[in-house]
C-alpha cells in the first residue's frame, strides 16, 4: 500500500514537472475592431508556442474606455492586458498604473517601432504600451467624381484646394456631397477632427500657461471653414455623423471627399461593401501653408496594467502579437492588405506590402504628424487631436457638443467658441491648472 | 351598466392594438431582418425590407467567434438565481408587510422602492471596491447577488401587491388549526399565490436577463452573460450591423420565446390591483 502511494506521489510529481510550470491563463481586454478580431482567430499560434491560454474581453471601445480605467484605478485586476490608445498610455504611465516594456528581448527590435508611435505610447523614454495598430487621417476621394470637375488632387494638398473641390463635386440633386466630415459630438468623435484641423489653421487648445485659445482668430477661421464647407457640400444631417455614418455614405457613392482615420481605406476599397471600391484614391490631410497637417495620429496598443500576477504570460503574448513574425503570419493566413497597420518600419520596407494601394499614404500620414509638437505655436501638452490630461476627455466633449450644435445651426460660431472658452476656463481651474 | 360595444369600434379597436403592437416589435423584427442580410444590405439606402438575398453567414461568423453557449450559460444562472433569491427573500418579507402591517409598512414600501431611483453608477465605485474586497468581481456569485438586491424592491412590491388581495381570514382559520408560521406560508399562502409569484417570477427573469449596467461593469471573461455577447460585437469603427445585429437576435431569442409562452401570467402579473 505505501509503495503505491508512494508511486502514485511519484507519478504525480512527475506529471507536473512534465506541464510547463510558467503555463498560464491570462485576461485580454480588447476593441471591436477589424485587426483585434482577426488577432484573436490566430491566437492558436500563441498558445502552441508559449503554452500560455488567452481570455478575450471584447468591447465597444468606448464601454473598454471607460471598463479599463475603472479596472486599473480601482486595482481591480480583471485583466492582465489591457488594449488602450495614445490618449490613455502617458497618462496612466506617469501614474505608475502600466508594467514598463523597456525589457522585451533583442529580437523584438523595439528600434524597428516607427518613431511617432513610440513617442506617443512613451513617457520620459519608458515605452509604456506596445503599438499593435496605428493610424492617421487622410483624405479619402472618388477618382471618377474628381476627373469630372475638371481637378487633379495633388498628393499634399490646401484646405483652400479641398474646400474649392468639394464645391464643385457637389451635386445635391443626386445626393452627392462633396464632403464628408465628423460633425457627431464627443472627445473622440468631432473634436478628434476639429482639433487636427485646427493645427493646421494655427489654432491651438492651450497656450504655454495653460490657458485656453478658443477666443483666438486662428479658431474662429477654423470652426467658421469648416461650418461653411459643411453647410454648402456637406451631407444634410451632418451633425450627427461619426465615423460609421461616413463610411456608409461613402460607399454608398454619397461623397466626393471624406477625410478620416487611414484604417477606412481597407473598408471603401473592399469591393464586397463598397459600391465605389475601384474608385478610390488617396492624399495627405490638407494644410493652410502654415507647416502642419490637419491628420491625427493614433494607436490602439497593448499594455500590461501594474500589479498583475502574470506580467511575464503577459509580456510573452506582447511580444508576440507585435512583433514583425505576427505581421507575416497575418500575410500568410490572409493577405498583405490585411496585416495590422502603422507600427513597424520593416512592413512599410517590405516590397509586398508596398503593393497595397494605400501603404504609402498612411506611412506617409502616419510620418507627417508629431504629437510632441502638433501645433505652429508652442503647447505645453503631447497630443495631436487630443491633450494628453486626465481632464481632456470630458472638456472636449462638451466643446464637442457646442461645436456639433453651431454645425446644426441652434448657435453661431461665435457663440459656440464663447461657450466653450467659458467652459475649458472654468474647468481647468476646478483641475487646478 | 356595461356599455355595448358595435362591431364597428370593435375593428377599429383591433385594428389600433396591431398597429401600436407592430410599431412597439418593430425595432426587434427590423434587428432580426438584418441579421439575414449582407453588411452592404444591412446600411442599404433605401433600405431593404424582405426582398433581399437572405444569408446565414452572420449566425456563423459569430459562431465561430464567440462561445454562445458559455454565455447563454451565464445569463441562465444569473437571471434564474436572481430571480429564486429574491422569491425566497420577498416571499416572507411580503407577507410581514401584507397580513401584520405595522406602523412603517408603507413608509419600509416608499423606502425600498426610492432605491430604485438612485443612478446606478452613483454606487459603482464602492460595490466595485466591495467587490474587490470580497473576490465577487467577475464571479456568477457575485452578480447573482447584486441582481437580486437590485430586483427585490420590485419583487416584493408584486408580491406584496398579490398578497393583499387574498382574505385575511383564510390564514386566520389555518393558523386557529394549529398551523405554525412557516406552514401558514409554505402550505396555506404560496399555494394560493401561485399565479402571482410566477407573474413575479417571468417579469424578474426577464429584468434580470437584460440588465447592461451591471453585468457589463463587473464581469470579464468567465461570469460575462449575453448582454456582454452583444457588446462585444458594436464597434465604432466599421460598419457590422448585420453580425451585431445577429449576435443581439441570438442573445434575445431565449428570453423572447420565454415571455410568448407565458404572456398570459406576466400580463395578470402586471396588472394587479388595477381593478377592484
Amino acid at each position: 500500500m505505501a509503495f503505491h502511494t508512494r508511486a502514485l506521489l511519484g507519478a504525480c510529481a512527475v506529471a507536473a514537472l512534465c506541464v510547463p510550470a510558467t503555463a498560464e491563463t491570462i485576461t485580454i481586454a480588447t476593441v471591436n475592431n477589424g485587426d483585434m478580431i482577426r488577432m484573436q482567430g490566430l491566437t492558436k499560434d500563441f498558445t502552441e508556442k508559449t503554452g500560455h491560454d488567452v481570455e478575450w474581453v471584447t468591447l465597444e471601445e468606448n464601454v473598454l474606455r471607460q471598463r479599463v480605467t475603472q479596472d486599473i484605478a480601482a486595482k481591480g485586476g480583471q485583466f492582465d492586458i489591457m488594449t488602450i490608445g495614445m490618449y490613455e498610455t502617458p497618462i496612466w504611465g506617469k501614474q505608475n498604473w502600466l508594467v514598463s516594456l523597456n525589457d522585451m528581448p533583442d529580437s523584438y527590435d523595439v528600434d524597428d517601432i516607427l518613431p511617432a508611435m513610440r513617442g506617443g505610447l512613451s513617457v520620459d523614454g519608458t515605452l509604456y504600451a506596445a503599438p499593435f495598430y496605428g493610424e492617421s487621417s487622410m483624405i479619402m476621394y472618388r477618382t471618377d467624381l474628381m476627373e469630372k470637375a475638371g481637378l487633379e488632387m495633388p498628393d499634399a494638398p490646401t484646405w483652400e484646394f479641398v474646400a474649392d473641390a468639394a464645391r464643385k463635386m457637389t451635386d445635391k440633386d443626386n445626393e452627392i456631397y462633396g464632403i464628408c466630415l465628423r460633425g457627431k459630438a464627443g472627445w473622440g468623435e468631432n473634436m478628434a477632427f476639429l482639433t487636427a484641423t485646427s493645427n493646421a489653421f494655427g489654432a491651438r487648445w492651450f497656450d504655454e500657461d495653460w490657458k485656453p485659445q478658443f477666443d483666438s482668430p486662428e479658431w474662429k477661421e477654423t470652426l467658421s471653414f469648416y461650418i461653411d464647407l459643411m453647410n454648402e457640400a456637406g451631407p444634410p444631417g451632418a451633425s450627427t455623423n461619426g465615423f460609421n455614418e461616413n463610411l456608409s455614405l461613402f460607399q454608398q457613392g454619397k461623397c466626393g471627399m471624406w477625410i478620416d482615420a487611414t484604417v477606412a481605406a481597407s473598408f471603401v476599397t473592399n469591393p464586397a461593401d463598397s459600391t465605389v471600391a475601384d474608385k478610390v484614391g488617396f492624399a495627405l490631410a490638407p494644410d493652410t501653408g502654415l507647416g502642419k497637417r490637419g491628420n491625427w495620429l493614433w494607436a490602439w496598443a497593448l499594455a500590461i496594467p501594474a500589479g498583475t500576477q502574470k506580467e511575464a504570460a503577459a509580456k510573452e503574448f506582447i511580444n508576440w502579437a507585435t512583433s514583425k513574425d505576427y505581421l507575416e503570419l497575418v500575410a500568410a493566413e490572409e493577405g498583405w492588405a490585411n496585416v495590422p497597420p502603422g507600427t513597424r518600419t520593416s512592413l512599410y520596407e517590405n516590397p509586398e506590402y508596398q503593393k497595397v494601394p494605400f501603404a504609402k499614404m498612411t506611412l506617409d500620414s502616419i510620418n507627417s504628424a508629431d504629437p510632441t509638437a502638433p501645433t505652429v505655436k508652442p503647447v505645453p501638452y503631447i497630443g495631436v487631436q487630443f491633450v494628453a490630461i486626465p481632464e481632456f476627455a470630458g472638456i472636449a466633449t462638451q466643446v464637442g457638443q457646442e461645436f456639433s450644435a453651431a454645425l446644426a445651426g441652434q448657435q453661431s460660431v461665435d457663440e459656440a467658441l464663447a461657450k466653450a472658452q467659458t467652459l475649458t476656463a472654468e474647468e481647468m481651474e476646478a483641475a487646478g491648472y | 351598466m356595461a356599455r355595448a360595444v358595435t362591431p364597428r369600434r370593435k375593428t377599429i379597436n383591433t385594428l389600433a392594438a396591431w398597429a401600436i403592437g407592430l410599431l412597439i416589435f418593430f425595432p426587434i423584427l427590423w434587428t432580426i431582418l438584418t441579421s439575414f442580410k449582407t453588411e452592404a444590405q444591412a446600411i442599404s439606402d433605401p433600405p431593404v425590407f424582405l426582398f433581399f438575398d437572405w444569408t446565414l453567414e452572420n449566425y456563423a461568423v459569430v459562431q465561430e467567434r464567440s462561445d454562445y453557449m458559455r454565455f447563454l450559460w451565464n445569463s441562465v444562472i444569473i437571471a434564474g438565481g436572481s430571480t429564486l433569491l429574491g422569491i425566497v427573500i420577498g416571499v416572507p418579507a411580503a407577507w410581514s408587510m401584507a397580513f401584520v402591517p405595522s406602523k412603517r409598512t408603507k413608509d419600509i414600501l416608499m423606502w425600498m422602492l426610492s432605491t430604485k431611483m438612485l443612478p446606478a453608477v452613483g454606487v459603482l465605485y464602492p460595490i466595485y471596491l466591495l467587490f474587490i474586497k470580497l473576490g465577487l468581481l467577475d464571479t456568477r456569485v457575485g452578480l447573482t447577488l447584486v441582481l437580486m438586491l437590485i430586483n427585490l424592491p420590485i419583487i416584493i412590491w408584486m408580491l406584496y401587491t398579490y398578497f393583499k388581495e387574498i382574505p385575511g381570514e383564510i390564514l386566520e382559520a389555518a393558523r386557529m388549526d394549529g398551523a405554525t408560521l412557516k406552514e401558514e406560508i409554505l402550505y396555506i399562502l404560496t399555494p394560493m399565490a401561485v399565479p402571482g409569484i410566477a407573474s413575479t417570477l417571468l417579469l424578474n427573469i426577464i429584468l434580470a436577463w437584460n440588465e447592461a449596467f451591471w453585468t457589463l461593469n463587473l464581469t470579464a471573461a468567465k461570469a460575462a452573460p449575453l448582454t456582454a455577447f452583444i457588446a462585444s460585437y458594436s464597434s465604432p469603427e466599421g460598419l457590422f450591423y448585420a453580425k451585431l445585429s445577429a449576435a443581439s437576435t441570438m442573445a434575445i431569442a431565449p428570453i423572447l420565446i420565454l415571455g410568448w409562452f407565458s404572456q398570459k401570467q406576466l400580463v395578470r402579473g402586471l396588472t394587479f390591483g388595477a381593478v377592484k
